[in-house]
């Protein structure tokens, strides 16, 4: 049963607890809590994916987060095929099927890899020579091979089936990494009683206790102690303890985003589970204890399948029970790779030999090594690595030059060093400091509430990394609290580190092997294939900083974020410059930490609840009409009633010319409504429109203008005043919002001595606009209290009275050009209102119309629409609205704006009519307009179409547009280019039917 | 996310609930129709742009609706303090160093 590479006896999981699973098709057996990396490395699978410039063959460098090559697909159904899954985090469930990347036909032979052998054209910056000649080639050659070629895995080409939660939280302490510095720091802060919050990114805790064996905290094995704190945490009611949960983002003032994984490990996940969890976790204080990341050596072929890390072969072996090999080589600048060497010999799997960068270290684990009897080679380098699928040997040479040796091998083992994982600090604002004695970046200064703890601080040793974190868990807590805490103080005591391992430093860097001036590949970012030598090529063409190399070489721009290549690839440079390395710099780490899925980001905002829908009180009523809705803003407003067989613009044109035959209902019930209220209103009114309102009587209306400072129109619309101190204001649909916040602006903050109320009132009320000459007909006989005769209620007025027995505001105004009323009731009646208004309309032929025919019955009487024939750019005059500016005005918004002298200068555009020389041709709205269509391209172009519609009621097309100087060219012939040929029009008036205005009384 | 104390709830809350408002402490002429052209200019158009300590007006939409006036630091995104619309720029920030 056994797969060839587990050792019995070694590693924590339950080797009778199988589940089987697919690799590229074939089917394999693992055991409950491997990764789908320690699976496959127990069967002796080492080779999992290919490059992505080079397309070279890759395995597994980590067991863990930082992973650069083996990225895999897995696949679930057709709509879950999750791409670049990092198959060292992927956790093995029954039946996972996975599949390698960017290779073909297959993963041993793949027809790309002759990227490698071409590799000379690919070196750094090869994007921005190669393909720049000749020009016409980028667009239809180089962009779409490109494309072709690029990317790793395959995106699912269904929507994603899955749904993500989302949760807030808050807490005293949060810490982030649950090794043993990050639960020494839980269990000290959880002791006072304040709210703790633990996370780590794996399904277990302990972090390095995972491999670590030499390490014995409370009498316990390290992972034994690990787990048992992680027991008693959770059993706290203080303390959440989240595991699979990576902080992937952290922002101002302590906001800290997790991602919980919930259930991509499960076999067959349930609906009522979700797939990720997004917590924002608000913490007055943070612990940040994340550890440190082992980095590689930097020699010839370090990328064979079977190099990798040491703490990984460990983590393997000691987690998962599983020897990546059985005659290892070692390769190594730092004492943590003996531990690994040790840990392996002592569970039978061969040492070929330790190859040690160092002169003459010294130590307990050297000691321990020389005591197994392993061959340790002290100077020495590994120039290189052989074997292709699969490493075979590895060639050392003294690190100065000399004779060279090989040593047949089917795995190595390397360390260069630990690199403190400073993401998340650095996330934080806060700034790196070089310490050049250990050669690495650690915490310097801190912007935010929050304290490094362990390796990622750069703190040695277990004993001192636990210490450390225990008084700073405890001091997070008390300060959290601050002074008027209960004064709880913990009453656990500190864990007792009984035995640890100790690391040396190490180097960064090329190694010998990868020398200057080499041409073999040496890599230093794995997944973006940068080498040694391309770092060394952008220095030498001039990339200076350490910003430039990264985006010319793309060194440590992968998924992966350069955790690994990062530092070496700075030494790199800085060798290469003769600068020290804090003068080159440090790339600023961002976030994600670790990719995350846009669906835990969006969570459950999509499809229907991305945004919020507003219907009106009318829309039943037009639905089940079969109308035609259009989207506005997040209104639905019905956008034509078509009849049997009725197409769109047989529609519009039937409502159209109904309208002004006889009448017409329409859903106004969307316009903004804005009751201005107080003894100062009007003269709010005074300074937030252009026109004047003081003398506005009561029961009249006006057409106002709203202006920003700077003399554009801003919005408009009716208003109507209902008492002295009581204006009842309509705004454009989608201008309600900002002129509410426009008018609550300057009544706070610049006329505050105005004693006025704004409110809001557009949900309050549905509008039934009624149009036509019917009109009065249609509302008289279901109005009670309002005489609305000609003489009693002319145009541009206002009642209050009741319609169908409940209350109504009746204005009496035109968006059309006919006779017409607006009914306002209280929305709850709104549908019942318009069905009583339909009734009656019926008894006339009337028709229910929609904004479509509202927009062409307007444009027929040259009534502009805010935000399409003007666009923020266009004053009261250009749009021929002078008239609407009070001239006896002191001041309104906008009255300096209107002078200033480009907005009185001659040959501003103007909205004018435009009549197509043949009627039947409609222009596009947004077309240009040129004076002289012979002219060279690029024309000059003197405006644009603003609005056009064909007009049944004028039997022809209609437009209006804005037109540099346009109300002196009246009658004159202009061009509109358009692809297939000049479409030639004539200058008009604004208003194409009942010039006079008479239709608004017949 | 930041969190953003209003002077008129008396509470710090997300920033979801606020909207920025632009300079602070630019006040409107009462005389604006008379104002020259470079006094326009400098009205409507001008703005500071600090590395460091900036006054500006928040508006909290999603509360109490209110315009109030906030210090804050453009290099951390820290605010110093927040206070009511109509109050003067402070003289002294707390905890101010430069």
């Amino acid at each position: 049963m056994n797969a060839a590479f587990r050792i019995s006896g070694a590693g924590r999981l339950s080797q009778a607890r199988t589940a089987s699973f697919s690799f590229d098709d074939k089917s394999y057996t693992g055991i409950e809590g491997d990764t789908l990396a320690s699976a496959l490395l127990a069967n002796g699978v080492h080779l999992v994916g290919r490059s992505f410039k080079y397309h070279r063959p890759r395995g597994f460098l980590s067991a863990g987060a930082e992973e650069p090559n083996a990225l895999v697909q897995i696949v679930r159904d057709d709509a879950r095929k999750t791409p670049n899954v990092r198959a060292t985090v992927q956790e093995l469930y029954e039946g996972l099927t996975a599949n390698s990347q960017n290779r073909w036909p297959s993963l041993a032979f793949d027809v790309g890899a002759v990227n490698d052998i071409a590799s000379p054209l690919f070196s750094a910056g090869f994007y921005y020579k190669t393909f720049m000649w000749p020009k016409s080639a980028w667009k239809n050659l180089y962009e779409p091979k490109i494309r072709a070629a690029a990317g790793l895995g395959v995106s699912p080409d269904k929507p994603d089936p899955d749904h993500y939660a989302a949760r807030y939280a808050h807490c005293e302490v949060l810490v982030l990494g649950g090794g043993a510095a990050g639960i020494a720091a839980a269990l000290a802060a959880a002791e006072t009683g304040v709210r703790v919050i633990l996370c780590d990114e794996q399904a277990e805790f302990g972090g390095s206790l995972r491999f670590e064996s030499g390490a014995r905290i409370d009498g316990e094995t390290g992972y034994a102690w690990a787990q048992s704190a992680i027991a008693k945490l959770k059993a706290m009611d203080n303390v959440r303890v989240l595991s699979r949960a990576t902080a992937f983002g952290y922002y101002a003032q302590n906001f800290v985003a997790l991602v919980e994984r919930v259930s991509d490990h499960l076999k067959s996940p349930g609906r009522e589970l979700a797939r990720e969890r997004l917590w924002q976790v608000r913490a007055k204080r943070v612990v940040i204890a994340t550890g440190a990341i082992e980095r590689h050596m930097v020699f010839a072929n370090n990328d064979r399948p079977g190099v990798m890390l040491a703490s990984a072969a460990r983590t393997y072996l000691n987690h998962y029970g599983v020897a990546v090999g059985r005659n290892v080589g070692v390769y190594t600048a730092n004492d943590s790779a003996y531990a690994a060497a040790i840990d392996l010999k002592k569970a039978g799997v061969n040492i070929a030999a330790i190859v040690d960068l160092r002169d003459n270290p010294s130590g307990p684990v050297i000691d321990e090594a020389r005591t197994l009897g392993i061959e340790i080679n002290f100077g020495r380098a590994v120039v290189s690595a052989g074997g292709k699928l699969r490493v075979s040997s590895m060639t050392v040479q003294p690190k100065n030059g000399g004779g060279e040796r090989t040593i047949p091998v089917d795995a190595i083992l390397m360390s260069a060093g630990w690199t403190p994982s400073v993401h998340l600090f650095s996330q934080s604002r806060g700034k790196v400091a070089f310490n050049d004695e250990t050669k690495r970046f650690v915490p310097g200064t801190y912007a935010q509430d929050c304290v490094s703890v362990g390796a990622c601080n750069g703190t040695d040793g277990l004993a001192a990394s636990v210490d450390e974190a225990y008084a700073a868990g405890a001091k997070a807590a008390k300060d959290a609290v601050g002074k008027d805490s209960s004064g709880k103080t913990g009453k656990g005591a500190k864990p007792k580190v009984d035995a640890s391992e100790s690391w040396s430093r190490g180097m960064l860097g090329a190694a010998p092997g990868a020398g200057p001036g080499t041409t073999i590949k040496a890599f230093v970012d794995f997944q973006n294939d940068v080498t040694a030598k391309d770092i060394r090529q952008a220095v030498h063409e001039g990339m200076h900083s350490i910003e430039h190399v990264k985006r010319f070489t793309t060194n440590g721009m992968a998924t992966d974020q350069g955790k690994t290549s990062n530092m070496h690839g700075l030494a790199i440079a800085a060798e290469t410059l003769g600068k020290p390395i804090p003068q080159v710099g440090l790339t600023t780490f961002r976030a994600p930490y670790t990719p995350v899925t846009f669906g835990s980001i969006v969570g459950h905002a999509r499809g229907a609840l991305f945004d919020p829908t507003r219907r009106t009180a009318i829309h039943p009523w037009a639905a089940r009409q079969g109308a035609v809705f259009e989207d506005v803003g997040q209104w639905k407003r019905a956008w034509y009633f078509p009849k049997a067989g009725e197409d769109m613009h047989a529609a519009v044109d039937r409502e159209c010319v109904t309208v002004r035959k006889v009448g017409g209902l329409f859903d106004a019930s969307t316009l903004g409504k804005i009751e201005v209220v107080g003894p100062d209103a009007a003269k709010f009114m005074e300074l937030l429109y252009t026109n004047p309102w003081e003398k506005l009587e009561t029961g009249r209306c006006r057409y106002g203008i709203m202006l920003r400072e700077d003399g554009f129109i801003y919005d408009d619309g009716v208003v109507g005043r209902l008492a002295p101190d009581r204006f009842h204001v309509t705004t454009t649909t989608g201008g309600a919002p900002r002129v509410m916040n426009h008018m609550e602006d300057y009544l706070q903050t610049e006329f505050p001595h105005l004693n006025v109320w704004l409110t809001s009132i557009t949900e309050q009320w549905a509008v039934v606009a009624v149009q036509g000459p019917k009109s009065r007909e249609i509302i008289a006989p279901l109005v009670e209290g309002i005489d609305m005769s000609d003489e009693a209620m002319p145009h541009m007025s206002v009642r209050e009275g009741k319609i169908c027995g409940v209350p109504t505001r009746l204005f009496r105004m035109s968006f059309t050009g006919e006779r017409g009323f607006e009914v306002n009731v209280p929305a709850d009646y709104g549908e019942a209102v318009w069905e009583a208004l339909w009734a009656e309309g019926q008894k006339h032929g009337a028709t229910a119309y929609g904004t479509e025919a509202m927009h062409v019955l307007r444009a027929e009487k040259g009534y502009i629409i805010v935000g399409q024939d003007t666009d923020g750019t266009v004053t009261p005059n250009d749009a021929g609205l002078d008239w609407a500016v009070g001239k006896k005005k002191t001041d309104f918004v906008g009255i300096r704006g209107l002078t200033r002298p480009d907005l009185v200068a001659k040959g501003r555009k103007q909205l004018v009519g435009l009549k197509t020389k043949d009627p039947k041709v409609v222009l596009e709205e947004g077309a240009q307009i040129v004076e002289d269509p012979k002219q060279p391209v690029p024309m000059k172009m003197i405006g644009h179409v603003t609005s056009s519609y064909w007009s049944e009621n004028c039997g022809r097309s209609i437009a209006l547009g804005l037109v540099a100087g346009g109300r002196d060219r009246m009658r004159q012939t202009l061009y509109v280019p358009m692809p297939n040929g000049m479409i030639e029009v004539e200058v008009t008036g604004m208003v194409f039917v009942d010039e006079k205005g008479e239709r608004l009384n017949g | 996310m930041l969190l953003i104390r209003c002077p008129y709830c008396e509470e710090e809350r997300p920033e979801l609930e606020f909207r920025n408002a632009g300079e602070a402490h630019i006040a409107r002429s009462a005389n604006i129709d008379a104002e020259s052209d470079d006094d326009f200019e400098k009205f409507f158009f001008i703005r500071a742009n600090p590395k460091g300590v900036i006054y500006e007006r928040w508006r909290h939409i999603h509360g109490c609706a209110r315009f109030f006036n906030a210090v804050r630091d453009t290099v951390t995104d820290k605010f110093v303090m927040t206070y009511k619309a109509g109050e003067p720029k402070p003289a002294k920030l707390p905890g101010a160093s430069k």
